[in-house]
């Protein structure tokens, strides 16, 4: 290549990249809320990440169809993380100053809420992690930015070996059976262990750990063990093709399927579909919801943003599980910023800061989710300065080979097992980062 | 016209010795150090954060990476491996022992990681070429294995996630952007400098004689062991320096898949673009394969907005990948030496500019 061409090529390559890289400061429209949207459309997690997606972009498109929030526009961006964790730390800093500055942050991955945890303070920009991410950060005397709201894995996996009690006839049948978890080896996998083996150590159950390396697609290791251990119960903790892969390994091995409880990662549509009849009688945890194609919501979003063909991926898929969880993830920002206008003047563009208070003293009693269209969806969510979860409820939910149907009543984590962990779990990181605790005066503001 | 080195004498030996021996470049070369030093009055927080630091860590490892594959000819795979064993070495270390200097810690990863990289350096003395890949392929797994599962080298945290904070140099905190970069800079210059004048020495003529033809090279009297090994353990040590930083400065918390073998390809693909054999290769390296694929992903959506056209996010990913890959091939076509190759060709054509033959 010619000297003057290469460098006319890269002097113009360099003028685009100030260009393209530069944050857009340009448009400070008032009146318009950002919401960041941190997803994963590519990669092993795919399958999962994409309802997920679509449901969350979708209750936007619904909230500014039905005006805004008091008024207030909203607009979103989407920035890929294909679940790598920097991958999502580089969008999170692209995103965070955009379009007057991001709202909140839903990082979508456990390993990037390990990492913006970190971060957030010093940005004063709340996360949203709901039903996922690290679950000690439920204490907001310590965690003042990460909201782990309807839940956390071990509230999860508490519900889970509740159920399984239940089921035995009492938590003093749990004596001597023994229960395997298989997990996704990552920090999402492992974050259930130290519950388990808490209640282990309570009841007398002896537990099996049996990771799986990331993707998962290659479990027969994993399998022939539980061939040869025979647990009672199976917990998994998958996630993507290791769902479906588990479950076909379940076949494979003779495990019955009706033995398995999956965690909300690995409780819809597309877990479960490949291996359909294969997978009848599997369970999992609901987290508040399931699959609600019939919710006054899901209509709603069928009306006012589908049928105007501004729809966020294929329609068919509207009211899934995942889908659902994205929608709710959407709905619980709104919400708090909605909550923030209250105090801070309504009609107006709110800060992190001020969403975070928002998000801090959510009160979502049945009246306004029933007004919202979650009627049977949800139950109530209240949050407080100390409490960043807001709600403990789950349900047990079953494949019937076409879908997911309910198949227990509602049960409520023990929070005399859990506030103790979280509690002692806070307080090690805030040794940890030399934090103080909140104090009551800090809470107020 | 400007690039010549016509009527510099060179009256003593350690002036005709210096790296830069024209003028031109070292006066380009102080410009360009004093630059980067002042670059984070100039950019903002998110070129910094998210494309200057990782650039700067990523390049540091690629010169650890470049000194045992462009230099010793040892071709590894297992340079993600080092640098988390730099990265988990440097943590422990640090929390481990009270009052412990994050400088020192820093160290004491590279330290920690020299000796695994010796370890694993054994089978060089055997095997060779794509075989020798595949057995620096083992130290990448084991890594893997060792910190996922081994409690202990990450304090027991039950999620395997460990993080730090308050990091500290000599009583400067380095929290804000512009302190970590600047902190990254002066170690990149530093092991830079110790990098170059290692290639330039006696040792690093071995290393060069080893990767050219280890037969002849121990038939003139140089020990294959020492040689190789000597390579294995500075590398190591760089990169693992690296690996502390990355987890450190850049991500903050990080878990074993941050270091996955993903990153050793990664490294690899640095150092080849860049330029085998060349400090300064690792630096155009790191930079097209850190900032290109941010670059493009930002500037796929900008160029489709000029057309008046909506992108999808995957399909953004997608592309990018594929531009990506596209523009590796092509680079490598045009030029196998690596970007380096480009650079020395542009510089020969500057000193006969404007009149070339």
């Amino acid at each position: 290549m010619k000297l003057k061409q290469l460098t006319l090529a890269l002097s113009l390559l360099a003028a685009t990249a100030a260009t393209v890289l530069s944050p857009q400061t340009a448009f400070a429209q008032a009146k318009e809320q950002f919401f960041p949207m941190l997803v994963y459309r590519t990669g092993a997690y795919a399958p999962n990440g994409v309802p997920f997606a679509n449901g969350m972009a979708d209750y936007y498109k619904l909230v500014n169809a039905k005006g805004g929030i008091n008024g207030v526009k909203i607009i979103m961006e989407e920035c890929e993380t294909g679940y790598a964790t920097d991958r999502g730390v580089e969008c999170y800093e692209r995103l965070k100053g955009k379009n007057g500055g991001a709202t909140v942050f839903q990082p979508l991955s456990t390993g990037i809420t390990f990492a913006l945890t970190e971060k957030a303070p010093g940005d004063k920009i709340p996360l949203i992690t709901g039903g996922y991410g690290r679950s000690e950060s439920a204490d907001g005397g310590v965690f003042k930015w990460n909201f782990p709201l309807t839940g956390t894995y071990w509230m999860a996996a508490d519900v889970l070996i509740q159920h399984i009690a239940k089921k035995e006839g009492g938590l003093d049948k749990l004596k001597g059976k023994k229960i395997a978890l298989v997990y996704h080896d990552s920090p999402y996998g492992k974050e259930p262990i130290p519950l388990l083996q808490e209640r282990a150590a309570m009841h007398g159950f002896s537990l099996q750990l049996l990771p799986v390396t990331h993707p998962g697609v290659e479990q027969k290791a994993t399998w022939l063990q539980v061939r040869q251990n025979r647990p009672d119960y199976v917990l998994l903790w998958g996630w993507g093709v290791m769902n479906s892969t588990s479950l076909k390994e379940a076949v494979a091995t003779g495990y019955p399927r009706d033995k398995m409880y999956g965690v909300w990662w690995s409780g819809a549509e597309p877990d479960v579909k490949d291996v359909a009849d294969g997978a009848k009688g599997y369970h999992a945890i609901a987290l508040q919801h399931g699959a609600e194609p019939n919710s006054k919501v899901v209509k709603d979003v069928l009306a006012l943003v589908h049928a105007k063909g501004q729809g966020t991926g294929p329609k068919d898929e509207v009211g899934q599980v995942l889908y659902m969880r994205g929608l709710i993830a959407g709905m619980l920002a709104v919400e708090g910023v909605k909550r923030a206008q209250d105090r801070y003047g309504k009609g107006k563009v709110m800060t992190g800061d001020q969403t975070r208070w928002g998000l801090e003293n959510l009160a979502l009693d049945q009246k306004k989710l029933d007004a919202l269209g979650f009627a049977g969806v949800m139950r109530p969510i209240s949050t407080s300065c100390v409490d960043h979860m807001g709600a403990n409820w789950a349900r047990i939910q079953t494949w019937d080979g076409k879908k997911w149907n309910f198949s227990s009543d509602w049960y409520q984590a023990d929070d005399s097992i859990l506030k103790p962990m979280v509690k002692n779990a806070a307080d090690k990181y805030a040794a940890e980062k030399k934090l103080q605790r909140r104090t009551p005066a800090d809470c107020q503001s | 016209m400007f690039y010549r080195e016509n009527g510099q004498f060179k009256t003593s030996y350690p002036a005709d010795q210096q790296i830069f021996a024209i003028n031109q470049d070292r006066w380009a070369i102080w410009g360009l150090v004093a630059l980067a030093f002042a670059v984070p009055l100039l950019v903002d927080q998110y070129m910094l954060r998210a494309i200057l630091i990782p650039f700067l860590i990523l390049a540091l490892a690629a010169i650890g990476v470049n000194i045992l594959v462009g230099y010793c000819g040892q071709i590894s795979l297992g340079s993600g491996g080092f640098m988390a064993v730099g990265a988990y070495a440097a943590y422990n270390t640090l929390i481990r022992i009270d009052g412990m200097p994050l400088l020192l810690a820093l160290i004491s990863g590279g330290f920690f990681a020299t000796l695994v990289g010796i370890f694993f350096g054994i089978p060089s003395l055997r095997v060779k070429g794509l075989y020798l890949a595949v057995a620096t392929l083992a130290a990448q797994f084991f890594c893997d294995w060792a910190f996922l599962r081994v409690g202990w080298f990450t304090n027991n945290t039950p999620s395997g996630s460990v993080s730090v904070s308050n990091l500290q140099v000599f009583g400067l905190p380095i929290e804000t952007p512009a302190q970590k970069y600047l902190f990254c800079l002066s170690l990149l210059v530093v092991f830079a400098l110790l990098a170059k004048n290692l290639v330039r020495s006696a040792i690093g003529r071995e290393w060069m004689a080893i990767r050219d033809m280890d037969v002849a090279a121990a038939v003139i009297g140089i020990r294959p062991m020492y040689a190789k090994l000597s390579a294995f353990a500075v590398s190591s040590f760089i990169v693992g320096v690296a690996g502390a930083l990355w987890g450190f400065v850049h991500l903050g918390s990080w878990e074993p898949a941050a270091f996955s073998i993903d990153r050793s390809f990664q490294l690899l693909f640095i150092v080849i673009i860049g330029g085998l054999g060349s400090i300064m290769g690792s630096l155009f390296g790191a930079a097209f394969i850190v900032v290109l694929p941010i670059f493009l992903n930002q500037a796929l959506p900008w160029a489709g907005g000029l057309v008046g056209m909506e992108i999808s996010t995957a399909a953004i990913l997608h592309t990018e990948y594929m531009v990506f890959g596209a523009l590796i091939v092509w680079f490598l076509i045009v030029e196998p030496h690596g970007l380096a190759k480009l650079w020395s060709t542009g510089k020969q054509k500057m000193r006969l500019w404007p009149f070339p033959h």
